[in-house]
């Protein structure tokens, strides 16, 4: 990429740490309905992040009411997120975790990582 | 005031707006164009603006060109291309710079396609090809009948068919302007332009806004 669009592309927002995948992180992420603006927490667990610059972003998978599985990307770039918090790393030899897709229960369990 | 500018496109981007949201965004280093000749209707028979962009060595233009360009003192430029403007207000010399446009506006791009090749009528003109199944051989991407039977016996002019693909001259409307940086003389636009980078593009005033 040219030195031209290096710096006129969108730069990184500084409140978003490295996430990686089986992370259980919580995203803060600003709404605007009509004239308000108001922050909604995201809590669930990174199944999946792509490199790419400006365009780099994760997805966020978390288990809503009833066991409706919930995704959602999110651009690592973007000023709408205020705040990432990781909760705790896991023990995961994927880079994508799809494979969470078809797991409900118990055996959507990951296995904590420490360090 | 003159709305067009000469430009060369730098690639794509993704920038966010106020609001959040991201935006493709095509960047153009636009100008500083010269005013190398005000045309008038008394003298060329219609009015215009010619502007100049992309400074060169003297070298690499011809006397004639360079003599043109010497009559207002201006570097030696590789390209010039003509505005239409009904009352030009510029004078010869003058510059012109992305200033001309704000962040909002809609313009017109022209380049020049990308070059293709000679493609099939599939990819050129979006033809269907034959079917894919029941006992098709050879048929899957072939143009089909281009005309009718022995009347008239021959092919219409500009029938549309396997041919040469792209490198053309290519206009997109009602772009909308989201970013003008006149310290690096750059402007984005949302959304792609035609073109490879490093081609030549023309930024104009939109004509149906």
């Amino acid at each position: 990429m040219s030195e031209i669009l290096k710096a006129i592309a969108a730069p990184s927002n500084p409140n978003v740490p490295q996430v990686r995948p089986g992370d259980t992180i919580s995203v803060f992420v600003r709404i605007k309905e009509g004239n308000n603006e108001r922050t909604q927490e995201f809590r669930g667990t990174v199944i999946r992040e792509r490199n790419g610059g400006e365009n780099a972003n994760f997805t966020v998978r978390r288990v809503a009411s009833n066991g409706v599985g919930v995704e959602r990307t999110f651009l690592s770039c973007s000023p709408r997120l205020e705040k990432v918090v990781v909760h705790r790393h896991a023990h995961v030899r994927r880079a994508n975790l799809y494979f969470m897709r078809t797991r409900t229960g118990k055996n959507a369990r990951l296995k904590q990582k420490f360090n | 005031m003159l709305k067009g500018l000469i430009g060369k496109k730098i690639g794509m981007t993704q920038i966010f707006d106020e609001a959040g949201a991201a935006l493709p965004v095509t960047i153009i280093e636009a100008g500083p164009c010269y005013v190398t000749q005000v045309c008038t209707v008394e003298s060329e028979g219609y009015s215009a603006v010619q502007l100049g962009f992309g400074e060169v060595k003297p070298k690499s233009l011809t006397g004639g060109q360079l003599g043109h360009l010497k009559r207002n003192n201006m570097p030696p430029l590789r390209f010039l291309r003509e505005f239409r403007e009904k009352n030009p207000e510029l004078k010869e010399g003058d510059q012109v710079t992305v200033e001309v446009f704000k962040v909002g506006e809609r313009v017109d791009v022209i380049g020049t396609s990308k070059g293709k090749g000679f493609q099939g009528a599939v990819k050129r003109y979006h033809f269907k090809g034959g079917p894919k199944t029941h006992g098709q051989s050879d048929r899957h991407r072939a143009p089909g009948s281009r005309s009718s039977t022995t009347t008239p016996g021959r092919v219409y002019k500009g029938a549309r068919g396997p041919g040469h693909m792209g490198n053309d001259r290519v206009t997109v409307q009602n772009l909308k302007v989201v970013l003008v940086d006149t310290e690096r003389n750059l402007i984005g636009i949302h959304g792609a332009v035609p073109g490879a980078k490093d081609g030549l593009v023309l930024i104009k005033e939109a004509r149906k806004q």
